[in-house]
């Protein structure tokens, strides 16, 4: 019995042919065929990848080790770029005041930008999205109550909300370690955040909540917490990867001006926005580079995942094929 | 109507109340006052004196309630820094902040609002293609750098406007302005310019999306078809209905603006409320943060509420069904 079964259905896959993968349905989509028709897009991903790649691998790939004390020396401290009178070889985009390697110190810096701009983004979207879900799904006093608290975080702007709880943080634990300074700085800026997600997500959930296939699960007696995850989830997320990409460039222009404002990350590992305060002291003596590389580093970053960002949202908008 | 109105100014209270609450909590219990009044070496005794002057030995629902009495008055007690009241202290600051916001929406609608109508209409030409990718960039830009490099062109290298500070201001009674003299405009262009930067890209944009969405609409169409001149299609039809949504937008953007007028002022050293809350936050400065968190968060609601009143005026439609929120 067993044996013809499995017969008819190598029978069968011998005349249909096989369903693709998923990677195989993606490259043949429309979203990889609109990335590939957008130079915008392509270009915007490449440099988005190198500056991710180059972070992610700057203890490998930087000439110098910014935060190796035995190799700085204050006599190369404010050398200028290569380029220019003055400037040597060895430190291609110039020093710091404190004689760093400026091109290493964008990459470490570059790091830690990330690591805090994709960390405050996954939280806020976890919570987000989670919270979007139930209040959509539930509805009644859950989405009443969320959506409330919702509309009192959105009559705030959200870089005062950011500064308060970074703020307050640095005034209850004056001493933190820098773990909990970074633990601070996330939350901070992730729980300004989340209530785009939340109402994203309502809103399309009390779309999708009474489609057909939902109703057709409730009938046959599927959990609702399973409907919810398992059926209404994966068709809400569309919008919520836009937004998503939109605010991981957020994120880190908020990690950036919390910093430059010298409220971010610790002092002892700078991030970009640290650098282009530090530098910010340089401006008037004329030494531009000190702030300018990481201020570019920053917009470069910034504005690809934008476009990228950009780009998603026409291609996955079906009323803009 | 009423009911809308009634509505959204409960909400209104409600937001404020929340924002009373947090500053109370945070006034009560981040850092001790006691300590800070009297500093380490008190006496046990002044210290059971002290909270019984301030009111610290009470119930927590009567606490509450005289904060919110002080504040409603703005009274708010000593700055822990500067050893000023803090309603001085704001009042003090509170022009240089209301005019470099003024100036910076206004600049950010007269320059958005045109470009953003021109990408609509123009969709596809390689200036508005232009325009779309710069106010990109003008996202992307965070203030403090576009400050900074403001700075370093016009300040450092060609020398042709100032770089910090308000310049000669004029008083009018206890409000001071930089409006009247020539030296207070010219220190008002960078940090203006600076602000409105980001809100220009948003203006811009928004308008180019709503005035694209219109602009399909079916009745756009038949003003078309029925030979209207394209001019007062554009701009008589198709504009007005797109300034409603930009008008809530820009409400809540005067809200953003003031408080991203923080960033501003610690570039330029521009004499406002949000240098003074910073150097609160720095220090810890307990009851300035709540002071400014506070009135800001009041402006911000006040404006809502005052936005959700003019779309009441400018959308007809509100009128029939009297279900705003809906939207």
């Amino acid at each position: 019995m067993s044996s013809s079964s499995d017969g008819a259905t190598t029978g069968s896959a011998a005349v249909i042919p096989k369903a693709p993968g998923r990677l195989a349905r993606f490259f043949d989509g429309d979203v990889w065929h609109s990335f590939c028709n957008s130079p915008m897009a392509i270009l915007a991903a490449v440099i988005a990848f190198i500056c991710v790649f180059c972070s992610l691998f700057a203890p490998w790939v930087a000439p110098h080790n910014p935060f190796d004390l035995a190799s700085l020396e204050l006599i190369d401290a404010r050398l200028p770029p290569a380029w220019i009178e003055g400037g040597k070889s060895k430190y291609l985009l110039g020093t710091d005041d404190q004689g760093r390697d400026l091109l290493s110190a964008l990459m470490y810096g570059a790091r830690i930008s990330l690591f805090v701009g994709l960390a405050s983004v996954f939280v806020s979207l976890v919570v987000g999205v989670s919270l979007g879900l139930l209040s959509g799904f539930a509805g009644g006093k859950v989405d009443a109550f969320i959506m409330r608290v919702c509309d009192v975080m959105l009559s705030f702007p959200s870089l005062l909300v950011a500064l308060l709880i970074d703020g307050l943080g640095k005034a209850m634990f004056p001493n933190a370690p820098d773990a909990l300074a970074y633990a601070v700085l996330i939350v901070a800026i992730s729980l300004s955040g989340w209530v785009q997600y939340a109402r994203t997500v309502r809103g399309s959930t009390l779309v999708e909540r009474n489609k057909e296939y939902v109703q057709a699960a409730r009938v046959i007696g599927v959990k609702p917490s399973r409907i919810m995850v398992r059926h209404v989830l994966p068709n809400v997320l569309g919008p919520v990867l836009v937004l998503a990409t939109i605010q991981v460039a957020f994120a880190i222009i908020a990690e950036a001006t919390l910093s430059f404002l010298g409220l971010g990350v610790p002092p002892t590992s700078p991030s970009l926005g640290t650098l282009i305060r530090v530098g910010n002291d340089f401006l008037f003596s004329g030494e531009w580079w000190i702030t300018i590389w990481p201020g570019a580093m920053l917009v470069l970053i910034a504005l690809s995942v934008n476009l990228l960002g950009d780009w998603l949202r026409d291609a996955l908008n079906p009323r803009l094929r | 109507m009423l009911a809308f109105i009634l509505r959204r100014m409960g909400q209104a209270i409600l937001v404020m109340l929340t924002v009373a609450f947090v500053a109370f909590m945070i006034f009560q219990y981040v850092g001790d006052p006691v300590t800070n009044l009297l500093g380490q070496d008190a006496t046990p005794e002044q210290r059971i004196q002290l909270r019984k002057d301030l009111g610290l030995d009470e119930p927590f629902p009567v606490q509450f309630a005289r904060f919110i009495g002080n504040a409603v008055q703005g009274e708010f007690g000593l700055s822990l820094r500067q050893g000023r009241k803090v309603s001085t202290l704001i009042a003090e600051r509170l022009p240089a902040t209301m005019e470099l916001a003024m100036t910076a929406g206004v600049l950010a609608l007269v320059v958005g609002i045109p470009l953003g109508v021109y990408a609509a209409l123009k969709r596809g030409s390689f200036l508005s293609q232009a325009l779309m990718t710069f106010s990109l960039l003008g996202v992307s830009l965070p203030s403090c750098l576009f400050g900074i490099l403001l700075i370093l062109i016009f300040a450092v290298t060609f020398k042709i406007l100032p770089s910090f500070g308000r310049g000669d201001v004029v008083a009018i009674g206890s409000w001071t302005t930089g409006y009247l003299t020539v030296d207070g405009w010219k220190h008002l262009v960078l940090p203006a310019i600076t602000l409105s930067l980001a809100n220009m890209a948003l203006v811009l944009r928004l308008v180019r999306s709503e005035m694209l969405e219109v602009l399909r609409t079916d009745y756009i169409k038949f003003a078309r078809a029925r030979g209207l001149n394209i001019r007062a299609v554009h701009f008589g039809h198709a504009l007005k209905n797109t300034l409603v949504p930009v008008m809530t937008i820009m409400g809540l953007q005067l809200g953003q603006l003031i408080a991203f007028a923080i960033i501003t002022e610690t570039v330029f050293q521009w004499p406002g409320m949000g240098l003074l809350f910073i150097q609160a936050v720095q220090f810890a400065d307990i009851p300035v943060m709540a002071a400014y968190l506070l009135l800001v968060s009041g402006i911000f609601v006040s404006i809502n509420l005052l936005v959700d009143m003019l779309y009441l005026v400018v959308d007809p439609r509100l009128h029939v069904d009297g279900k705003a929120g809906a939207h």
